[in-house]
C-alpha cells in the first residue's frame, strides 16, 4: 500500500482549519509536523509523558464538548499507552478524533521498526474496542474525507495515516510547557491563576 | 491491584473524599479502582454533574487531568499506592507545564499487610511522589482526610501544583484475607 509524505499529509489535515478545533500532539516528529502546518495557540504540544496524548485529548474533549478535538500523534506513542484506547471507548467522547502517523518506526531514535510495523494494525485495535468510526488512510482523498469529519462530533475517531518512514527537518514547537498551557487556556477565556 | 475487600461501609472519611473534592468545583474523577475508594468511585458515578473515568492504568489519569485543566476544569486522580509506580514518567508533564494535579492514594504496603509483594512500592511511594515534584500529606486518623485533602485540593489548583494526600492502611484497615 502507498504511503503519505507526513509533512503534506498534515498540512493538508490543517488546512482551512475550524476556529473551533483543538489540537493535542505527541511527542516527537507528529509534533514537528503540526508545528511545520503553522503554530497555533489551540495546539498542545507534548514534548515528554509519552503515552499520555490520547488521554490529554479525551480531558480535554471531556471539558470542552461544544469545541473539536484532534489528537495527533505517532504509531509509537500511541502503543505505550494503548490501554487509552480502552479508555476511551469507554467514553465515547463525540467530539474526539485521534489521527495515528504510522510510520512503522520509531522515527526519533533510529528508525527501529515498531510493533505497527510488524504487523500491528492501529485501526483495527481501535475498532475492536469500540471506536465508531476508523479509517485507513494511503492517499489524499483519505486526508480529506478525515479532514471533513473533525468538526462533526458525532462519535469517536481514529485513523491511522500511512507515511513514509523518513525524518524531514525539525520544526521545533515552544518547548515551555507553562506558556503553551497558558496561551492555550488563554485561547478559550480562561485566566492564568 | 486492587483491593477485593470494602472498608466498613459507615466509615465516614470515604464519604469525606468525594465532599471535599466536590467543594473544590471537581468535575473529573479518574480512578483505578481500589476498595478504600469505594465510596467516592460510587458517588462520583451517581453525581451527574462530575465525569467519573476509569482508567486501565494509572498514568492515563496525569494525562486525562492535564487535557481537562486545558479545557478550564479540574479533577482528581484517585489510586493505590502501587499505582504511584506507573505514574513516574507521566508525572514530567504535570512538572514542565505545572498542571494542578490532586491525587488521593489509598496505601498498601504500609502497615499490617499481608501481601509482602505490596511492600516495596508501599514502601517507596511517598519517596517517589516527593522524587517527581509531587507535595505530600498523610492521613492515618479518619478526622484528618478532610482537612488534608481540602488543604490539598487548595494548593493543587491555587498555585498550579502537584499535590498528593496517602490515606493509610491504618485508616483503611487491615484486609481481610482469611475469612
Amino acid at each position: 500500500m502507498a504511503a503519505l509524505d507526513r509533512r503534506a499529509a498534515v498540512a493538508r489535515l490543517f488546512s482551512n482549519r475550524a476556529d473551533d478545533l483543538l489540537v493535542v500532539t505527541g511527542l516527537g516528529s507528529p509534533s514537528y509536523d503540526v508545528m511545520a502546518a503553522g503554530d497555533d495557540d489551540r495546539n498542545y504540544y507534548l514534548w515528554a509523558a509519552m503515552g499520555a496524548a490520547a488521554m490529554v485529548g479525551l480531558g480535554l474533549a471531556k471539558a470542552q464538548p461544544q469545541k473539536s478535538v484532534l489528537v495527533v500523534t505517532g504509531d509509537g506513542e500511541l502503543m505505550m499507552g494503548l490501554g487509552a484506547l480502552a479508555t476511551i471507548a469507554t467514553q465515547k467522547p463525540g467530539n474526539l478524533t485521534i489521527c495515528v502517523l504510522d510510520n512503522g518506526h520509531f522515527g526519533e531514535t533510529g528508525m527501529q521498526a515498531s510493533h505497527a510495523g510488524m504487523g500491528v494494525a492501529l485501526d483495527k485495535v481501535a475498532a475492536s474496542m469500540g471506536f465508531g468510526w476508523t479509517a485507513d488512510i494511503a492517499d489524499m482523498a483519505g486526508i480529506d474525507d478525515l479532514r471533513a469529519r473533525l468538526s462533526a462530533r458525532d462519535g469517536v475517531r481514529l485513523a491511522r495515516v500511512r507515511i513514509k518512514a523518513e525524518n524531514p527537518p525539525r520544526v521545533l514547537p515552544p518547548r515551555d510547557g507553562v506558556h503553551i498551557k497558558n496561551r492555550f487556556r488563554a485561547a478559550l477565556g480562561f485566566a492564568p491563576i | 491491584m486492587p483491593h477485593d475487600d470494602p472498608p466498613a461501609p459507615d466509615a465516614g472519611w470515604q464519604a469525606d473524599v468525594f465532599e471535599v473534592l466536590k467543594r473544590h468545583d471537581v468535575r473529573h474523577v479518574v480512578y483505578v479502582p481500589d476498595a478504600g475508594h469505594a465510596t467516592a468511585i460510587r458517588l462520583a458515578n451517581a453525581d451527574e454533574s462530575v465525569h467519573a473515568v476509569v482508567l486501565t492504568t494509572e498514568e492515563e489519569g496525569i494525562g486525562y487531568l492535564a487535557g481537562a485543566w486545558l479545557g478550564g476544569e479540574r479533577g482528581a486522580l484517585l489510586l493505590q499506592s502501587s499505582g504511584v509506580g506507573n505514574c513516574v514518567n507521566t508525572l514530567a508533564l504535570t512538572a514542565c507545564a505545572r498542571f494542578p494535579l490532586l491525587m488521593v492514594v489509598t496505601m498498601r504496603g504500609d502497615w499490617a499487610e499481608f501481601n509482602p509483594w505490596q511492600n516495596p512500592m508501599g514502601q517507596a511511594t511517598e519517596a517517589t511522589l516527593k522524587m517527581m515534584g509531587v507535595m505530600t500529606w498523610r492521613a492515618d486518623r479518619p478526622e484528618d482526610v478532610a482537612p488534608l485533602i481540602n488543604g490539598a485540593a487548595t494548593m493543587a489548583f491555587n498555585g498550579d501544583s502537584a499535590c498528593a494526600v496517602l490515606l493509610g492502611q491504618r485508616l483503611i484497615g487491615e484486609k481481610q484475607w482469611v475469612k
